[in-house]
């Protein structure tokens, strides 16, 4: 069991700077998700701390001993990959042995551990299968197999869900929140699926362009998100984001399509702001004339079952379907596009992002 | 066979095909068959033309006469001796090239050094150097290394050549990142990962290419004839030249036949039997 | 792709350290001793060497008995490599149709690839040897004159035979490999659309073979020029008369037997230069073979 400590680490491929100094301390136990769409640096990050990718600058600490110079092996780490790496040649006996074999440790221990992991993940029956006669699921937890049973100072895992159908996916990741638990090994796990995040993570890292751009809990990062990026990256759908300009006299904001709402906003009249309000924070009144009511154009409707989703426009604006503004409703709602909708915006429960850096502004006092 | 009439492959042109196939195998075949009835005959029945088409009944004369002198009175040298310098001969290159290939595949694929990719092309370039193209300072090479008659001259040269390397860097091409990675994170270093896990999964490889140089081995014909002088060096091939080239009607026929049939047998049985990896080696050294 | 590696600096040059060691010894250090020699001319008893330039190049050009070598190879060649393509096309074509044996012909036809060239060679003059050969007694009795070791032509067939037999076997496997890999929706719409099964061959078939075809022509050529030294050495000598005399049986003839050091290294350069034209002919039209699927 490990603290795990980035002090600045930075990344650089001939020149080229693509990890912009990231620093967190991961406590032990922890289960810390790295999130952020592909390209963003995300597993660079991982394979650093894994020992795959050099450190260009800054230090990895893995229970306050530098690693940066380490070889993997010399790391005390398992990392599950995503397309799970499993030696085709050997067993899933012979798969999960492997590094306890290279470490040196007594056939009857080896034998020991292993049977003590293919329990915890239900994989007695395969033991001495090949990974070619085993389906996505099955190799999916041989791979979290081979990781368990070196019993090491932290698991890396680099989207390992990410192969699998929709419906196994929920079930592992339900399993692997579980195992963690129950195991209590540090983690780090690397993933672009936000709701996968959010459900593990006890902090999550979200990721932009190489740059760690909030470092949070799940419900404080939703409840506060520090920019643009990470309000719109997670939630889902995303969180609505208007240019808005605040009113003359200060007390609201001029938004797309000139309707005017009641809000007071983190800046002086006259001046731009980003108006953020999540899709939940909308409610939609079929009836003009609600306080604070806005009207809006429908462009399309998606029905989840449990909820709909109103994609809309301000009457009078040219909006694309990337900038539409969306709504959520009652599955049942009937609503078809060109229909009116009038929403009540839960002011409340807005965000102000600074039009120049994206960066949150808080609410003024 | 509906998906056969589909395409009208009827049953009259099935027939042909059969026909013309019989002929091409007796075509294919009938010289070695012809060598192997020759072989069994006495040479007066050989020089009495046409041969009969069935085996005749010197078969353990001659085969044993062959063994036990009849072809040492000839090279000076038994027959034995031959299959014993074309066998080191022919397992020595297929060995020593597979090991040295994949040494250098290995190298090239799984490791960043300065100058990797100039290696790469050195090794490359050799395929335009057969020894057909350089054969006088080669043999000078050989004769300052006093390489002559000696086993290693026979192999060494043919040893390294790009076809191997080739062929090993493209298999190690298609080994996924991952399996690498995570071999190094269960600990292995270069060796372990090279033992543990590249060479289980080399070794159709192996095999294929196996097949392909002990046959290249065994047919060497140029380089033998060059780097042996004494006939106790000498590979059945070369021995084989060397008991024709007397006068034609001293030569003791059925007794060449049968050293040609101990010189034909050996690679056709490691063709035949190894019919799978031969065919896979065939196709992807050439790719 | 980035290819994952190990970060270690001095194991990968101990690895590759042997081939590129015997690459130079063998490979590098004889090839340029060839190119500086072929610029020497060494007197009749060894004593003197002189630098002469291209003098060799342009006396090796300019004699008659290169020019009929070159003749002499190109026959050979195209020859060698029509009789051995055209047969293998022919008889793979058949293999395709069959639905039995199929295992058991390519067994059969496989053979002659682990005949060495120079016994293929000393086989067929076997069988062809004009006192006792089984296969010359016919033509014996139909009144040809057949002698191999006097007639030129006659020469120069057995010695096509012997080349063309032992390369069967090779260019018979990959042109199987060549039509599996022709989609079989392709001739069932073919047929749909009323192509008979010559035309299917020539209109689809053949075409789609092309690059097989292509790449088999250049492996052919590069067999025809120096794999077949073997034959025409146990077979013919070059005889009669210079009749079989290859480019390659020319260069070890000229450099070992009759030790003319110059322009025998002067013949390997422009072998040289044959074979890495070859070569990189191969590789830039060759490689298209993989695009064709």
């Amino acid at each position: 069991m490990a603290r795990i400590t980035l002090t600045d680490v930075r990344k650089s491929y001939s020149g080229m700077e693509v990890i912009h100094g990231v620093s967190i301390d991961i406590a032990d136990e922890e289960f810390v998700v790295i999130v952020g769409p592909s390209g963003c640096g995300k597993s660079t990050l991982l394979r650093m701390v894994a020992g795959l990718e050099e450190i260009t600058s800054g230090t990895i600490a893995i229970d306050g001993r530098v690693v940066n110079d380490l070889e993997p092996r010399a790391r005390d780490i398992a990392m599950v990959f995503q397309n799970y790496a499993l030696y085709p040649h050997m067993t899933v006996r012979e798969n999960m042995a492997y590094g306890l074999k290279i470490s040196g440790m007594p056939k009857a221990e080896i034998a020991e551990r292993v049977a003590r992991s293919a329990e915890m993940l239900e994989l007695q029956p395969y033991l001495d299968r090949k990974p070619r006669a085993l389906s996505g699921g099955q190799r999916q937890r041989v791979a979290m197999g081979r990781a368990l049973v070196r019993d090491p100072a932290a698991f890396l895992l680099d989207e390992p869900l990410s192969n699998l159908d929709a419906k196994l996916r929920v079930q592992m990741r339900l399993q692997i929140k579980e195992l963690q638990r129950r195991v209590g090994t540090t983690s780090l796990y690397v993933t672009h699926d936000q709701v996968e995040a959010m459900t593990l993570a006890d902090r999550l890292i979200v990721m932009n362009a190489g740059v760690a751009e909030q470092i949070d809990t799940p419900m404080r990062i939703y409840e506060r998100p520090a920019t643009t990026f990470v309000a719109g990256f997670i939630g889902s759908p995303a969180m609505n984001i208007l240019a808005a300009t605040v009113t003359p006299d200060g007390a609201g904001l001029t938004l797309p399509g000139g309707a005017v709402l009641a809000c007071p906003a983190p800046a002086d009249p006259g001046q731009p702001i980003l108006f953020g309000i999540r899709p939940e924070h909308i409610r939609a009144v079929t009836q003009p004339g609600g306080v604070g009511a806005i009207e809006l154009t429908v462009l399309a409707v998606e029905t989840l079952g449990a909820d709909a989703y109103a994609h809309c426009a301000f009457p009078g604006h040219v909006t694309s379907a990337a900038e539409a503004m969306v709504v959520r409703l009652p599955g049942n709602a009937a609503l078809k596009p060109g229909e009116r909708l009038h929403a009540v915006f839960d002011t409340g429960a807005a965000h102000f992002f600074d039009p120049a850096t994206g960066r949150r502004v808080g609410p003024r006092r | 066979m509906a998906e056969g009439e589909m395409i009208g492959v009827k049953t009259r042109s099935r027939v042909i095909a059969h026909f013309l196939l019989v002929i091409g195998v007796i075509v294919v075949a009938f010289p070695i068959y012809y060598v192997f009835i020759a072989s069994t005959h006495s040479i007066q029945t050989i020089l009495r033309p046409p041969l009969p088409l069935l085996p005749g009944p010197e078969l353990v004369e001659n085969y044993g006469d062959a063994m036990t002198g009849g072809v040492g009175r000839i090279g000076g040298v038994g027959v034995g001796r031959l299959l014993w310098n074309t066998t080191v001969v022919a397992l020595g290159i297929a060995f020593g090239k597979i090991v040295i290939s994949m040494a250098s595949a290995y190298a090239i694929v799984f490791f960043r050094f300065p100058l990797r990719m100039v290696c790469f092309w050195l090794i490359f370039i050799t395929l335009m150097l057969p020894v057909e193209v350089r054969i006088l300072p080669t043999y000078k090479v050989m004769v300052d290394l006093k390489l002559i008659d000696t086993y290693a001259g026979l192999i060494l040269p043919l040893v390294a050549s790009a076809t191997g390397t080739l062929l090993f860097r493209q298999f190690f091409m298609t080994i996924p990142n991952e399996l690498l990675e995570a071999a190094r994170v269960d600990g292995a270093g270069p060796w372990r990962f090279f033992k543990d896990i590249l060479l289980p999964l080399s070794l159709t490889n192996i095999a294929a290419l196996f097949v392909i140089l002990f046959i290249y081995g065994w047919t060497q014909y140029l380089w033998p004839l060059l780097v042996t002088n004494s006939n106790s060096m000498n590979t059945i091939v070369i021995a084989l030249k060397k008991m024709i080239s007397f006068a034609d009607a001293d030569t003791p026929w059925n007794l060449v036949m049968v050293t040609s049939m101990l010189a034909i047998l050996p690679p056709i049985l490691v063709v035949v039997l190894m019919q799978r990896w031969f065919v896979k080696g065939l196709v992807e050294t050439e790719k | 792709m980035n290819r994952a590696t190990f970060p270690h600096r001095l194991l990968p040059w101990l690895l590759v350290a042997p081939q590129l060691a015997i690459s130079f010894v063998f490979f590098y250090w004889p090839a340029v001793q060839a190119l500086r020699q072929s610029t020497l001319r060494e007197d009749a008893f060894g004593l003197k060497t002189q630098f002469v330039g291209l003098a060799n190049f342009r006396r090796v050009l300019s004699d008659p008995a290169y020019v009929n070598s070159i003749q002499v190879t190109a026959v050979f060649s195209v020859l060698t490599a029509f009789f051995s393509m055209a047969i293998a096309l022919l008889l793979a074509v058949q293999a395709e149709k069959v639905v039995r044996g199929k295992g058991f012909y390519r067994t059969l036809m496989i053979w002659p690839y682990a005949v060495a060239p120079a016994i293929a060679g000393m086989l067929w003059l076997f069988m062809f040897n004009p006192s006792f050969g089984t296969l010359a007694w016919p033509l014996r009795q139909l009144g040809i004159t057949w002698d191999p070791l006097l007639n030129g032509s006659q020469a120069m067939t057995l010695v096509v035979a012997a080349a063309s037999w032992k390369q069967i076997s090779y260019n018979f496997l990959f042109f199987v490999a060549g039509l599996q890999a022709i989609p079989r929706s392709l001739l069932e719409a073919a047929a749909i659309d009323g192509a008979g099964s010559a035309r299917r061959f020539w209109t689809i078939v053949f075409p789609l073979l092309a690059p097989t075809t292509f790449f088999l022509l250049v492996v052919n050529t590069v067999y025809a020029l120096f794999d077949t030294f073997g034959i025409i050495h146990a077979v013919t000598g070059g005889g009669p008369g210079k009749s079989t005399e290859t480019l390659v049986y020319k260069v070890y003839n000229d450099g070992f037997v009759n030790l003319i050091l110059g322009e025998s290294a002067a013949q390997s350069v422009i072998l040289m230069v044959i074979v890495i034209s070859l070569t990189a002919f191969q590789f830039k039209y060759v490689e298209r073979r993989v695009h064709y699927g």
